[in-house]
């Protein structure tokens, strides 16, 4: 918002010494009531792992450890095996996002620019599905993906079950083809008339013209899979083979709290890192794409 | 750019108007040209058919066959939605998920139009608030059901110490049958607003200022700002997220799943969860299907509103 812009109350009546008293009120206000409900909590998880199991236990509790152990942050990294669960999420996350970024990608420049035969009707398909809520379609799918049809494979506690669903993205498909709509098509001719394929048209013009889309797409597909529960609680009944998610509330009965709590820690730690990093593009992607809620 | 301005020159000359190829010759490029088309669009369209498509049939195939995995399925007619019209949860999962839906609308609804508001006007920190807000949508659903099953908890959880610090009486959580749905309703809210917060601020942020410098000349007080200027300006967002939100929560399944198991006495089971229940617990995938079916159904309408309603703003 530049300076200027006027809003609900008028800088004027912000000048005046009554509404600048009353304006940092609102503001330390609003301070404390963000820092109270959203900052307090997670300081509470990361100190809650610091403390003994006793003092996490106390009534009334204490708001500093009283003496400070960093061994629930080791035993959760050991007793509850998280290099290999956050590895599974990681492997995970970043399949579904290589092949999302392949298939959505070619799809998206396919039914953009190469004019298939029942173009619109595979695009209006494809646009169908976001009619369709995910969730409430999970039982067949699992089923689906149990026992595929005609080769008869079954995908569970396989990687490939997180995968290949996640391409049947409808949002991220529309998004980047949307975007490939609006890219000048005199340039991606000349390349053409330069002797350039599809495909090199598509890697050497489109996808470097693409890259603000690009991400948005590399982000949403990355929380998505970060994120989810329902999906790989189904599919992975294989323990060695459960994301952090999954494990973490597998595991949550039978180890100490203050594990537990650290193990919570270090499961949000990518996830918070990512958005700090991009903060401002997630935040102005929010902001500018209201669709998506 | 660069390159194909350099080599532009060099491919001109000999690029001389194609002479009208014979028919068989024309149609065997636009073949090959299909054949190119397709090949880009093969993947994605696969998964598509297996994941979207064919599940979205097969639902509703099921829910009238008696299905095991591993046997032959058989038709069964209506028999799997009699059953599971007949079973008791049934009415419990529908009316605790629509109480969840309302009561996320009540709380999750007008607090962030508020918050929304009051930061729309503060002309400080800006970033830091935006920052702050976002971030339990960052921190994973499973951590954020953990961290409130820990602060609800009746002997040394935070939300009855906090009751305690300002001499209230504490409640029972999600260990109450009358309070568990709400306590849940607290918890998606906190993990979900800042996405509704953010939509919003955008919103505010696209109202012009001259609206507000006319209403005042006109002598409307800030409430009546509000009423007449800001809440006919974002009405249509305020439409689709409320209509995205009844999608999403009328979907909720980590919460409970999580933080109660659907207790205390079916208090908190919903209509996910009890599909979830149908297919892992009771191995009836028939029933599942039948109560997916449902569920399609009535959050398909919402979808479709809501796809109407984005395309009719979008022509005008």
């Amino acid at each position: 918002m530049t300076p200027g812009t006027r809003t609900l109350i008028s800088p004027a009546a912000l000048a005046r010494p009554r509404g600048k008293a009353l304006y940092w009120t609102v503001f330390t206000a609003v301070v404390v009531l963000f820092a109270l409900a959203f900052l307090f909590p997670v300081y509470w998880m990361v100190t809650g792992a610091l403390k003994s199991p006793d003092e996490v236990a106390r009534t009334p509790p204490t708001l500093l450890p009283e003496h400070w152990h960093p061994g629930g942050y080791t035993d959760a990294w050991e007793l509850m095996e998280l290099p290999r669960h956050l590895g599974n999420t990681l492997v995970q996350a970043a399949g579904a996002w290589a092949f999302q970024l392949v298939f959505c990608t070619a799809a998206a420049y396919s039914l953009s620019k190469l004019r298939p035969a029942f173009g619109k009707v595979v695009l209006g398909g494809i646009l169908a599905t976001l009619m369709v809520p995910a969730q409430a379609l999970v039982v067949p799918k699992y089923l689906t993906v149990a026992d595929l049809p005609l080769i008869h494979t079954n995908l569970l506690n396989d990687p490939l079950a997180v995968w290949l669903p996640a391409v049947a993205n409808a949002f991220n498909l529309y998004l980047l083809k949307r975007f490939f709509d609006q890219l000048p098509r005199d340039v991606l001719e000349a390349a053409e008339i330069d002797g350039a394929g599809k495909l090199r048209v598509l890697w050497s013009v489109v996808l470097p013209m693409s890259r603000p889309v690009l991400g948005v797409v590399s982000i949403f597909a990355l929380v998505a899979v970060w994120q989810d529960f329902l999906w790989p609680l189904m599919v992975f009944s294989d323990t060695g083979e459960q994301p952090i998610s999954v494990a973490l509330v597998q595991l949550s009965q039978n180890v100490q709290l203050t594990v537990l709590i650290a193990a919570m820690v270090i499961a949000s730690i990518p996830m918070v890192a990512l958005f700090l990093v991009f903060q401002r593009h997630i935040i102005a992607g929010i902001g500018a794409g209201s669709t998506k809620g | 750019m660069t390159k194909t301005a350099e080599r532009r020159p060099v491919a001109h000359p000999p690029v001389p108007p194609p002479p009208t190829p014979a028919p068989a010759g024309r149609r065997r490029r636009r073949l090959a040209d299909q054949a190119r088309a397709y090949g880009f669009l093969l993947g994605g369209l696969l998964c598509f058919a297996l994941f979207s498509w064919y599940p979205a049939i097969r639902a509703v195939v099921i829910s009238f066959q008696k299905y095991t995995p591993g046997s032959p399925p058989e038709w069964a007619g209506t028999a799997n939605f009699t059953r599971v019209l007949d079973d008791p949860e049934f009415a419990d999962a529908w009316r605790n998920t629509l109480v969840f839906t309302l009561l996320a609308l009540l709380i999750g609804f007008a607090i962030p139009f508020v918050l929304a508001l009051v930061l729309n006007e503060l002309r400080h920190a800006k970033a830091f608030f935006r920052v702050v807000v976002y971030l339990p949508v960052m921190i994973p659903p499973v951590v954020s059901a953990l961290l409130w099953k820990w602060f609800y908890d009746p002997g040394a959880g935070l939300a009855n110490e906090a009751l305690r610090v300002v001499h209230l009486p504490t409640s029972h959580w999600t260990n109450g049958t009358g309070t568990a749905l709400v306590s849940l309703v607290l918890v998606a809210t906190w993990a979900n607003m800042g996405g509704t917060v953010l939509v919003y601020l955008a919103a505010l942020q696209s109202i012009p200022g001259e609206l507000y410098e006319a209403a005042e000349l006109d002598g409307a007080s800030l409430l009546q700002r509000v009423r007449h200027v800001t809440v006919p300006q974002t009405r249509f967002v305020i439409l689709m997220l409320m209509l995205l939100q009844i999608i999403a929560t009328m979907q909720v399944f980590t919460e409970p799943f999580v933080i109660t198991g659907g207790g205390p006495e079916n208090s908190t089971v919903t209509v996910l969860y009890l599909i979830y229940k149908y297919a892992f617990l009771y191995n009836d995938f028939g029933g599942a299907c039948a109560l997916s079916v449902m569920l399609l159904v009535l959050l398909g309408a919402f979808s479709a509103l809501y796809l109407r309603l984005t395309r009719t703003e979008g022509d005008t």
